[in-house]
């Protein structure tokens, strides 16, 4: 049979009209933007062309802040959130009883709405003129001396911040784990049984190498997830996240386009191009590193 | 190492839990597999034939009854204290590791005084790779391997730890039909060459006779017949073991005794001395006609397929349980194709009878 050359092309024809429009072009434009210096949306008029947003934005204090928030929020609850949801998939994977229901539980955070969360998160931690909070009460209890972790000092937030994101991710993680535990064939634990293999062998020599493939999609949609933090951020310390000192990077691009001092397009475009450079580096090393340690069988 | 299964039973727990009853995977087992042999449990899937390899292994535990190596009680006693190799259907090759690795594996779990230093553990998985003719294959993934390669590398994980008693679950099952014939040779050899006692699971009758010294055949939990290959071939007790053994496989009639007499639609076909009278079921051998112009038996013929070596007869006959009569005569034998009836003598070796309520052998 002939195959024409024009067929499957036009085929993928709706995607790529899609893609063009509302990907690659906002892309560029983006990437346009950031050397367009004063740009106003406007009256599309800007002064001149060349690096000065880039040297603006990283010099810029907000941003700087915006960045170390963002790298530690990346830095603690990737692993902590995988590592968090790997004990609990094998510990899942081996009770029998209950195990829907447990299942169900870990999974409810998942379906729960982001503010409703940051809600609670707030009830249990803010401290306000009438109480302290569910979590200085146990604080105290234990002999403690009460904090304020939603205006308190920057290691509280930042701990709030990242027990409120590692609780938010987790119900997916569980969810994908549990299952590719689930795929691993029994016939090689029995075979490794009959070889008298010791349990913390059989995970590290036979679980961790099968799940693997699943583990760093796990790690490297976690590392991207992270580092667009920003709607966590807006449902524990609101709005005005500089003021708060908790501001991440893509809060820092909305706040330079629609924020109380926003209106610097070219700012925001610069520091979203610099985000996405950041992203694209860690995922492409995140890649180099798995396949090098991961087995697709 | 000599095993003895003392009274084994397998029971589990009805899957439908509205039933009470519990389901008899494997009923009251007895048997002594002596030292250094090759038996082959042999019968239809669910006849709980895996269950008592499993219960050998380890991986399961037995509802009632004993196991033994030599004088050593194990049914206690963990899989991997019990020094067995075992060989998996699915081989269970773990993928991400190399063929060395694999076979390396049981090796690198050894604690205490057994620990092996690195080099005697490469020493040794190169000896059980060479023993499986595998030495060339040592640095791939199992994932780069034929299927009889595979099963190779399976058996050599399984014998690397010089176990005491090798176990196979279904070792050809997953084999194309020339493989299959090469790799039970290849068994074989491995077992003679190790004299490792070497239980085997099959359903595969042509595969267990081919290779066994001993065979038992089960059917829904319960043992037959145990016995050599061509004994309960020769000699079998019931008419299931008669029909499960055997292909073609035989063909079964329904006949009468009558004065010493054995009549199969209407037709005396063969003295048989002392039998009472009474209606049986009769089975014959494919290889139990022989072709005779004034024989006593008439079949109505349909084909002749000629083999070679031999020529196959298939016919139709009234009292026939089954579609067609298959009889196997030397190929020197000319049977005109076109003849409606073909006349043959019974060898009377060949021709079994059965009870025809309890189906068991009634001999003569």
């Amino acid at each position: 049979m002939k195959q024409s050359k024009w067929k499957p092309w036009l085929y993928l024809l709706p995607a790529f009209i899609f893609l063009g429009i509302f990907m690659v072009y906002p892309l560029i434009d983006v990437f346009v933007y950031s050397f367009e210096e004063g740009y106003n949306s406007a009256s599309q008029t800007f002064f001149g062309t060349g690096p000065y947003n880039y040297r603006y934005v990283l010099r810029d204090p907000y941003f700087l802040q915006a960045v170390k928030n963002t790298f530690l929020i990346v830095v603690i609850t990737v692993p902590v959130s995988t590592g968090l949801a790997l004990l609990i998939s094998v510990g899942l994977n081996s009770i029998k009883p209950l195990k829907e229901l447990f299942q169900t539980i870990y999974f409810l955070p998942y379906v729960t709405n982001t503010l409703a969360v940051g809600l609670v998160f707030m009830i249990l931690f803010q401290k306000t003129p009438y109480t302290d909070g569910f979590v200085n009460l146990i604080i105290k209890w234990f002999g403690g001396s009460s904090i304020d972790f939603i205006d308190g000092p920057y290691w509280a937030k930042m701990f709030v911040m990242c027990f409120y994101t590692i609780w938010v991710v987790m119900p997916f993680k569980v969810l994908i784990l549990t299952s590719a535990l689930a795929s691993v064939n029994p016939v090689y634990y029995n075979a490794a049984k009959v070889d008298g293999t010791s349990k913390l062998r059989i995970f590290t020599r036979i679980t961790l190498p099968m799940i693997s493939p699943m583990l760093f999609y796990l790690i490297i949609t976690g590392f991207i997830g992270a580092f667009k933090a920003y709607s966590d951020e807006v449902a524990i310390f609101g709005t005005d996240l500089n003021a708060a000192g908790m501001n991440t990077i893509v809060g820092y691009v909305y706040d330079m386009l629609y924020g109380d001092s926003g209106g610097y397009p070219s700012y925001a475009a610069a520091a979203a191009i610099i985000l996405f450079a950041i992203v694209l580096t860690i995922t492409c090393v995140n890649l180099l590193v798995s396949r090098k340690n991961t087995t697709y069988a | 190492m000599k095993i003895v299964l003392q009274d084994l039973t397998k029971r589990y727990p009805n899957r439908n839990r509205k039933i009470k009853e519990e389901v008899v995977a494997v009923d009251r087992f007895n048997f002594e597999i002596p030292d250094g042999e090759l038996i082959g449990l042999l019968g239809p899937s669910g006849c709980g034939k895996s269950t008592t390899l499993n219960m050998i292994c380890g991986l399961e535990k037995p509802t009632e009854g004993r196991i033994f190596f030599g004088e050593d009680d194990v049914t206690d006693l963990p899989p991997e204290n019990r020094g067995v190799g075992m060989v998996f259907q699915s081989y269970a090759l773990y993928p991400h590791l190399t063929v060395r690795q694999n076979i390396r594996f049981p090796l690198e779990n050894l604690k205490g005084d057994k620990k092996l230093s690195n080099t005697e553990m490469d020493q040794r998985a190169d000896e059980a790779a060479k023993l499986v003719q595998i030495d060339q294959l040592m640095d791939r993934k199992p994932s780069e391997l034929s299927g009889g390669q595979q099963q190779r590398v399976s058996i050599a994980r399984a014998l690397v730890k010089m176990p005491r008693v090798l176990l196979l679950d279904e070792p050809l099952s997953n084999l194309d039909a020339r493989l299959r014939l090469q790799t039970r040779e290849e068994i074989r050899r491995i077992q003679r060459e190790t004299g490792i006692t070497t239980v085997f699971v099959t359903h595969d009758q042509e595969e267990a006779m081919s290779i066994s010294d001993g065979i038992v055949v089960m059917a829904s939990g319960v043992v037959q017949q145990i016995g050599k290959p061509q004994d309960v071939y020769d000699d079998p007790v019931n008419l299931f073991v008669a029909k499960f053994l055997g292909t073609p496989a035989i063909n079964v009639f329904a006949g009468e005794v009558k004065g010493g007499h054995l009549f199969i639609n209407g037709e005396d076909v063969l003295p048989v001395g002392s039998v009472p009278d009474a209606p049986v079921t009769v089975g014959i051998r494919p290889e139990g006609f022989v072709l005779q112009d004034d024989g006593p038996f008439t079949v109505d013929l349909v084909r002749v397929e000629v083999m070679g070596r031999d020529t196959s007869v298939v016919s139709t006959h009234p009292s026939l349980e089954g579609a067609t009569v298959r009889s196997i005569i030397s190929a020197e034998n000319k049977i005109d194709p076109k003849a409606k009836q073909v006349h043959f003598a019974l060898k009377s070796a060949k021709v079994l009878l059965f009870n025809k309520e309890t189906e068991e052998r009634i001999r003569f």
